[in-house]
């Protein structure tokens, strides 16, 4: 027996936890909301989400082929890059262009700069970026949700306008049957997969409650108080998707707990500031690009006190 | 008393269901014991017997060499077959192998000690030295330097770690339920000897029935048996302090800092035993586990006895051993073979099956962050090994890779399992020798 005992440096215990689990729980976390957009918008949806999960898929595959490097689509990572993507686009986009956003999260944003852990930027937002300014037209063609409603502006897109529609009231924004992006709509379902992640210590409260906090709070002083549109400025654009489930990204977000804090609080500013004062009506996506890009250099500047170290 | 613990840190599964509720059972009369010169942190000991002596209980068989090193004594009473070198938890080392005659006969050096109230601190520090006492809780530090701080460094707090952090392992456990008052008794020769006013135990509450039974046996002493979260490390000396005083450890300091000795459990009952019956450290308690063994206990055992003799005690192995580890499953040390003896700081012999030994294959870090909300000493494991893979180890200084406790929590936590504290402990090394240059 004794040359078949292994020898290895402790700890000899691992905890049961693996990348693989933790991103199936965040592919769980979003599902209803994903399948909410679909009874929201229809079967096209779904095949929105399908084709940029599975190019989402491909795409790794393919790239991690050429890199030489073990191929990990099983790991749910990818799955997770689809999903997100394919639920920030709005349902009229050509089928085309989620193929597209999935090659880029995944080939330039992820692959390129070494995989999993390394992507500075978030992939699924910063494909959309991509796309918003590649196709601009395309990328914010509001399909109503209703069928005989005509227009279709988002919530904040109203609001930001001015335009003579009506507002949607604050349990619609909820539920989630407005306008918007496939899977940002439904409020309620996109918390509940939070709660879920939570639960699961995935993430922690501490992006998503500080981020949410922040735009809230600004937006109700900016607005003079304004209960309604502070409610309609958190549940109905991209915040609750972006703050739980794209904010806490890990690779680009930062990994101290104070550096957390600044980053949550940075992107509650920056939304704020561009949904009031910017061009756009929405501000989601850029504020956590904006703050993944600093969000290194956060981590540098808020290494934790050492144990016993000066307070 | 409210729960009290430290930042970070992690819950592994306890695992101590197989042994916690057996009573210690002797195994007093291995037919031989290695006794090894070096069981301890410092110096190896000096033999000062030879091939053919005969030996008797309690008898010095190997001497101090300095005085961070601790004498080691007979276990038994026998004749002296060899003294060489051969595999021992410490190494390739010099052991005394003395076979057992059964007689128990004891040595005449061995007598009760006087009442300790009416000893020095010093003297009671001298008698301890030569009792060859050391931590008893895995580390082996010779307990006589423990308890001769610089004068610039008074002592007012001496910590009982009863927390018995370690998944698996019940033997601290068990001496608390079984011998409180030994406990208690070597506490108090200690907090005589540094004539210091507080006096805690630390016991996680995974263990009422110990933090019960220690209390009462604490009762009208002024000792304070404080329940710990259960949680792991606690029982680390600077978490544990930390727990109990509220008080911190300075980076790169030690207790007598802060004006605090930690000492095992363990260590103090055989300090307590010391002065009752006169007897060195001779005998310990271990917990024999782990699925690789057949039916797993807590073992009074002899210093030396080999583990291999431990095993058979509880009916051998449990299919084919995959791994075995002397210590717990966060920081013991895996052995390549079960023949060499166990020592005076031998807490748990444990036995993985195959399966369990298979090591996992580490991915990609993603980033999660949850190695540094683990770390009970406040570092970033992941910056720490990352730069240490890159041979960068100025940088995983400036992360106070030195600060790095090894307890393992990173490691055992990180879902990409990524070899982080076997990094960092290549980092640690690389950085002291570099400061010695
Ligand atoms: S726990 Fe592992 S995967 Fe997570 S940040 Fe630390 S090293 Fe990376
Ligand atoms: S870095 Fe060291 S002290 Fe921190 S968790 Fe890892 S092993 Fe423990």
């Amino acid at each position: 027996m004794e040359s078949r005992l292994t020898v290895s440096s402790s700890p000899h215990i691992r905890s049961t936890e693996t990348t693989q689990k933790i991103m199936r729980d965040v592919t769980i976390a979003l599902l209803p909301a994903a399948a909410f957009g679909v009874y929201n918008f229809g079967l096209r949806a779904l095949t929105i989400l399908v084709l940029s999960i599975v190019s989402a898929m491909a795409a790794e595959a393919l790239s991690q082929k050429i890199r030489k490097v073990p191929i990990t689509v099983d790991d749910f990572s990818a799955v997770v890059t689809g999903l997100l993507l394919g639920m920030n686009l709005p349902v009229s986009v050509p089928l085309w262009l989620p193929i597209v956003g999935s090659a880029f999260a995944i080939i330039i944003v992820k692959q390129a700069f070494g995989g999993l852990g390394h992507n500075f930027m978030n992939p699924a937002l910063a494909a959309r970026a991509m796309l918003v300014a590649s196709w601009p037209v395309e990328m914010t063609t509001w399909t109503a949700v209703k069928a005989d409603a005509v227009s279709s502006a988002t919530t904040l897109g109203i609001l930001k306008e001015g335009l003579n529609v009506p507002v949607p009231s604050i349990t619609d924004a909820l539920l989630g049957t407005i306008g918007g992006c496939i899977g940002e709509t439904s409020a309620l379902l996109l918390l509940l997969g939070g709660i879920y992640l939570i639960y699961r210590g995935v993430i922690s409260i501490r992006i998503p409650g500080l981020y949410i906090g922040t735009v809230a709070i600004l937006t109700f002083i900016i607005t003079g108080f304004d209960v309604q549109t502070t409610m309609l400025h958190v549940l109905a654009g991209g915040l609750i998707l972006g703050a739980f489930f794209m904010a806490t990204d890990y690779a680009s977000s930062p990994i101290t707990a104070k550096g957390q804090v600044i980053y949550a609080i940075g992107m509650g500013v920056i939304t704020v500031v561009i949904r009031m004062y910017g061009g756009y009506p929405e501000g989601v996506s850029y504020s956590i690009l904006l703050m993944n890009v600093v969000a290194p250099l956060i981590d540098k500047y808020t290494k934790p006190r050492v144990f016993g170290g000066a307070k | 008393m409210g729960l009290l613990t430290f930042k970070g840190g992690i819950h592994p599964p306890h695992a101590k269901k197989a042994t916690e509720h057996l009573p210690i059972v002797d195994f007093l009369d291995p037919k031989v014991v290695e006794i090894p010169m070096r069981q301890h942190i410092g110096a190896p000991c000096e033999p000062v017997v030879q091939k053919g002596d005969y030996v008797k209980v309690g008898q010095l068989v190997g001497s101090a060499s300095s005085f961070v090193s601790a004498n080691v004594h007979s276990s038994v009473s026998g004749t002296v077959l060899d003294v060489k070198k051969q595999d021992t938890a410490y190494g390739y080392d010099v052991v005394v192998i003395i076979e057992n005659d059964g007689l128990n006969e004891v040595h005449e050096s061995i007598v009760p000690q006087p009442d300790f109230n009416t000893l020095s601190g010093k003297e009671i520090i001298e008698i301890i030295k030569n009792a060859g006492i050391v931590g008893m809780g895995g580390a082996g530090f010779p307990t006589h330097v423990k308890l001769s701080p610089p004068p610039e460094k008074p002592i007012d707090t001496i910590v009982l770690n009863g927390a018995e952090c370690e998944p698996y392992l019940t033997c601290d456990h068990r001496l608390m339920l079984e011998t409180p008052d030994l406990v208690i008794k070597g506490l108090q020769i200690l907090m005589h000897a540094l004539n210091v006013p507080n006096g805690y135990i630390g016991i996680e509450n995974n263990k009422p029935d110990a933090i019960e039974t220690m209390t009462k046996a604490a009762s009208g002493t002024g000792i304070k048996v404080v329940g710990l979260r259960t949680k792991y490390p606690q029982g680390a000396e600077k978490q544990l302090i930390f727990a109990c005083t509220g008080k911190e450890i300075p980076s790169g300091g030690l207790p007598m800092d802060i004006g605090v000795v930690v000492n095992n459990v363990a260590t103090v009952a055989t300090i307590g035993n010391l002065f009752n019956t006169g007897m060195p450290l001779i005998e310990r308690i271990c917990t024999v586990t782990g699925k690789g063994i057949k039916t797993p206990k807590n073992i009074r055992f002899k210093v030396g006895t080999p583990v291999k003799t431990l095993i058979e005690f509880c009916d051998g192995y449990n299919g084919t051993p995959g791994k075995l580890l002397l210590g717990g499953p966060m920081m013991g040390v895996a052995q390549m073979t079960d023949n060499l003896p166990a020592m005076k700081n031998t807490s748990g012999v444990l036995v993985f099956t195959p399966e369990e030994a298979k090591l996992p294959e580490p991915s990609l870090c993603i980033r999660c962050g949850k190695c540094v909300s683990t770390c009970p000493a406040f570092l970033e494991p992941i910056q720490i090994s990352a730069y240490a893979l890159q041979n960068n180890y100025d940088k995983a200084s400036e992360y106070n890779a030195l600060d790095c406790i090894e307890c393992g929590s990173c490691s055992f936590v990180c879902p990409a399992n990524r070899p982080l504290l076997q990094t960092i402990r290549v980092a640690k090394r690389e950085i002291i020798a570099k400061k010695r240059k």
